[in-house]
């Protein structure tokens, strides 16, 4: 498919058959099936997070004590939990909580990550030890410690618990953004740059950021599960999602307890994590495959 | 008469090389560039050509010694005011592959110097100078939204002269600008590179190790080795006549194209080439110069002017 | 009584690729007649070391050999199986590469390393392969065997280790050596010693097949060559006879390309544009597009390798013809 475009004033036009972002997509529509079904199972899951109240005619935390425990049926679709609440509205609301704790955090300590770890890669001397020594320590710690910490510090609310996990992982993101920095540093079109005359700012975001941007997206993709399972364990030992509400975690880790009685408490939230993981998954190696020139050109 | 446009005085520079070990790559060079020339760099690896070449404009500061550009020490000014002249000096390199970005295109990679360098340009002005560049080294302008890897080694290099020449230099290191190209496609860029110097009053710095292409291209050759400057002069004379052995040899070492000429097995080189990280003491070639003596192990030959040429040995040839 | 260590007849091999099949190499026909120096010389994409890797069976999956026949000293050897192919790499006929930095094994000492190759093929005690190797280094040139059998690969210089490697292809005396622009990443002074070190290998029996894209180093060592390009031969010739009177338009464009280096010309000459990708190659003759006498009948059909004089093949409708001003 040929895409037309303009040039500036000569009014010649150009042709090219591949831009930046298309052709990438292209290949993977053609490549890889499993990544584009997995990206839209990740699409449906976010429009089922925003149209909950659409999709379920129970409240997120309608209770009714009469019908606890109940299994899959046709008033209930999933059954219902241990207060009697409709477990696919639970689901429905809990995979708000849970794509956005996944999101979120991932997002943030990417931004954050990056930015730290590109600027210790290229600047190198002091400012790179001192980023590394604080990503250091951070790393240092077990993830679920420093959450753990935090948490009591700061308390169970939903902002919280974005902080605690953003600052939980900015530093492996640092890390790894740092060591490609020093990689792309090296390559011949770097100095190139330097030649001409780029400054150091401008050399940072237009030849070293888009170079890592399979890495960091891969990263992106796998951070997010991650996120979510930190978070489930969090809610383990009470520290996660605070009650009424739910994510898939915290309703794993309650339903565990009824795991003989009814599993089908767990079953729903552990399997929307599992399918959830797995998409998330699928998709970063497929964009990765997707968009890395090399693996791309013959 | 043209001027001294560079002038590196006693550059001496050194790289670690793990262990406590330094490779050393030039050791007290000393080289003219008249404005308006080519000159020609040759040597085998480790000769310090290319880290010579980068020195020379201040893409690598020297250990010691200085570059003079017009006069003014180039090593000694500071960063302001060097930010000007940057554009003045450019570099070509060699491997056509990896010093273009993959992820710009070509309009982005050609545009990038005129970006920096002419923010007052507007998007139709900066597309148009990108066409004529395109024009001028060759690439069809239907390529213009084209990423590298749609490129063959020598339309890339174009590609890279083209951004070179965005930045409208008045000196351009070409680093081995062909040795990774194929022999027919080699001799288009030497035309275009011979062309653009003629159109645009450039000058040329030519690092090559193929005396082939450094003879035809270069006014002066320079013949390195081992960091240290062998001999300098017009590049016939020296490719005709060469006064130091290691010259001569080398002349003799490339394969003649002519199946009746013969390398002549008697006067080649034995030996190999030793490493930078240790290299001999006195004149560094002693240990493969069958005419090396005890003097040439003690002293370091000066570099001395012999008529138009200037070289450094102490049994200089005939 | 058969003249020639090798012979290809007709190769083809293809390789699949996202845009459909490539011809890496086409009827490919040439011999390395016994006891000389047979080269192929061509530039990038030509084929020239696919041709070579076929004859020691090192083509891999995907790609594959779909046609022609390769024999060895009268042997059909391509259509061996792999077992009969291992016991003959080494022992009749043996390659080596250009890049000996990673041709060697970076955690092995050289000697160990080319005795292995020896005490692969034939039964030898320790010490007596021990010797053998010695004598072999000092053969292809090394001073100093002792002390270099014990170096590890990364203390050698690119020459040595391009000696070692070809101690470890002609230990077991082989009948032919395959060398892959053996010279191509190695200083012109060392080139120049390896040329001369084959050459005398040459008169020692060997016979070899040399690849080089430079056809300085085809002029100095080979006796007879063939010109390769987009994957088919399109002359071959004694060495002599192809330089003085090269007949196909690209040997004859080659060549100028390269003498017009010596010359003191302002401009040089060269083919115009590039060499086509094996995806799109043209109709007829793939040299067509670029060639300066190209007709009608070029761009229709593909000329067939004829031998137009004794032991001088063109693969071309108008040998030998110049161009008109």
């Amino acid at each position: 498919m040929r895409k037309k475009q303009t040039g500036a004033a000569s009014g010649i036009s150009f042709e090219t058959d591949r831009s930046r972002w298309t052709a990438p997509l292209r290949d993977l529509l053609h490549h890889n099936k499993i990544a584009v079904v997995s990206a839209v199972i990740i699409l449906l899951l976010v429009l089922a997070a925003c149209l909950a109240p659409v999709l379920t005619p129970y409240g997120e935390t309608q209770m009714d004590l009469m019908n606890r425990l109940s299994p899959p049926s046709a008033k209930h679709w999933l059954g219902t939990d241990e207060g009697g609440r409709d477990i696919l509205t639970r689901m429905l609301y809990g995979s708000r909580i849970s794509l956005m704790v996944g999101i979120v955090p991932s997002l943030l300590s990417l931004v954050l990550g990056t930015a730290l770890g590109m600027l210790a890669g290229f600047r190198g001397g002091k400012t790179d030890a001192v980023i590394m020594r604080a990503a250091d320590i951070m790393l240092a710690f077990p993830s679920i410690l420093l959450a753990m910490v935090i948490m009591y510090t700061l308390g169970g609310d939903l902002p919280a618990v974005f902080l605690t996990l953003t600052l939980v992982n900015w530093a492996e993101v640092a890390r790894i953004t740092r060591a490609e920095t020093l990689r792309l540093k090296e390559n011949e079109y770097v100095e190139a740059a330097r030649v001409i005359g780029v400054s150091r700012m401008r050399i940072m975001l237009r030849h070293i950021l888009p170079n890592c941007l399979p890495t960091l997206i891969v990263l992106f993709t796998l951070n997010v599960p991650a996120a979510i399972m930190t978070e489930s364990s969090l809610s383990f030992l009470g520290l996660g999602i605070q009650p009424p509400y739910a994510s898939w975690g915290r309703m794993i880790n309650i339903g565990r307890q009824y795991l003989y009685t009814a599993p089908w408490l767990c079953f729903a939230p552990g399997a929307a994590i599992m399918v959830c993981v797995l998409a998330f998954h699928f998709l970063g190696d497929g964009l990765r495959d997707a968009l890395d020139p090399h693996l791309k050109k013959r | 008469m043209s001027r001294i446009l560079l002038e590196g005085k006693n550059l001496t520079k050194t790289f670690p090389a793990g262990k406590n070990q330094r490779v050393h790559a030039l050791t007290d060079v000393s080289l003219k560039l008249f404005e308006g020339e080519t000159l020609g760099l040759v040597g085998e690896s480790g000769c310090g050509k290319s880290t010579l070449g980068r020195v020379m404009i201040r893409m690598l500061e020297p250990d010691s010694g200085e570059v003079f550009l017009l006069g003014s020490s180039l090593t000694k000014m500071p960063d302001k005011l060097f930010r000007p002249v940057r554009p003045k000096l450019q570099l070509v390199f060699q491997d056509p592959y990896a010093s273009l970005d993959p992820r710009m295109r070509v309009r982005e990679l050609i545009a990038e110097p005129l970006d920096t360098w002419h923010p007052e340009y507007s998007r139709e002005t900066v597309t148009d100078r990108v066409l004529e560049l395109m024009e001028a080294v060759g690439i069809p302008r239907e390529y213009l939204l084209r990423y590298p890897h749609e490129f063959s080694g020598g339309q890339r290099q174009r590609i890279g002269i083209a951004r070179a020449l965005a930045a409208d230099p008045r000196l351009i290191v070409c680093d081995e600008p062909v040795s990774a190209l194929d022999v027919s496609v080699q001799n288009q860029i030497l035309n275009l590179l011979k062309d653009l110097q003629k159109e645009r009053n450039l000058t040329y710095l030519f690092i090559s190790h193929d005396l082939n292409v450094v003879r035809h291209i270069s006014g002066r050759i320079c013949v390195m080795f081992l960091g240290m400057v062998c001999e300098t002069g017009p590049a016939d004379e020296v490719c005709s006549a060469p006064l130091h052995p290691y010259t001569r040899f080398l002349i003799n070492s490339v394969p003649a194209p002519d199946p009746r000429k013969k390398t002549d097995a008697g006067a080649l080189l034995s030996g190999e080439i030793p490493s930078p990280v240790r290299p001999p003491s006195g004149c560094r070639f002693r240990t493969r110069c069958p005419y090396a003596t005890a003097l040439c192990a003690e002293q370091v030959p000066p570099l001395q002017a012999v008529g138009s040429r200037e070289i450094a040995c102490h049994y200089p040839l005939k | 009584m058969n003249d020639n260590m090798l012979e290809i007849r007709n190769l083809c091999v293809s390789f699949p690729t996202d845009k459909g099949e490539v011809k890496a190499a086409a009827d490919v026909s040439l011999t390395v007649p016994k006891g000389k120096i047979a080269g192929i010389v061509g530039e990038s994409g030509c084929g020239k070391s696919v041709t070579a890797r076929s004859v020691m069976g090192l083509i891999r999956r995907p790609g594959r050999v779909t046609a022609g026949e390769i024999l060895l000293d009268g042997r059909e050897i391509l259509h061996l199986p792999e077992k009969e192919k291992c016991r003959l790499r080494g022992s009749e006929m043996s390659m080596i590469f250009q890049e000996p930095m990673t041709s060697l094994n970076p955690v092995v000492r050289v000697g160990k390393q080319v005795e292995e190759t020896v005490l692969l093929h034939e039964q030898l005690s320790g010490t007596a392969a021990r010797k053998r190797v010695l004598e072999m280094l000092e053969a292809v040139g090394i001073a100093d065997p002792q002390k270099r059998y014990n170096a590890w690969p990364h203390q050698l210089s690119g020459g040595l280790r391009q000696r070692v490697m070809i101690a470890m292809a002609m230990i077991c005396r082989p009948k032919l050596l395959i060398a892959d622009e053996p010279t191509t990443a190695l200083d012109v002074t060392v080139e120049a010693q390896i040329l001369q070190l084959m050459r005398r290998l040459c008169e020692g029996g060997t016979s070899v097949l040399l690849i080089s894209h430079n056809l300085g180093v085809i002029a100095q060592v080979c006796d007879r060559v063939s010109v390769m390009y987009a994957g088919r031969v399109v002359e071959s010739a004694d060495t002599d006879t192809l330089f003085d009177r090269p007949m196909h338009p690209y040997t004859r464009g080659l060549m100028r390309a390269v003498s017009s280096l010596q010359e003191n010309g302002e401009h040089l000459d060269t083919i115009p544009g590039t060499v086509p990708d094996l995806n799109h190659l043209p109709e007829g003759c793939s040299f067509s597009p670029r060639c300066s006498l190209c007709a009608d009948g070029c761009r229709q059909r593909m000329p067939e390798l004829e031998e137009i004089m004794p032991g001088h093949t063109v693969r071309c409708f108008r040998p030998g013809e110049e161009a008109e001003a």
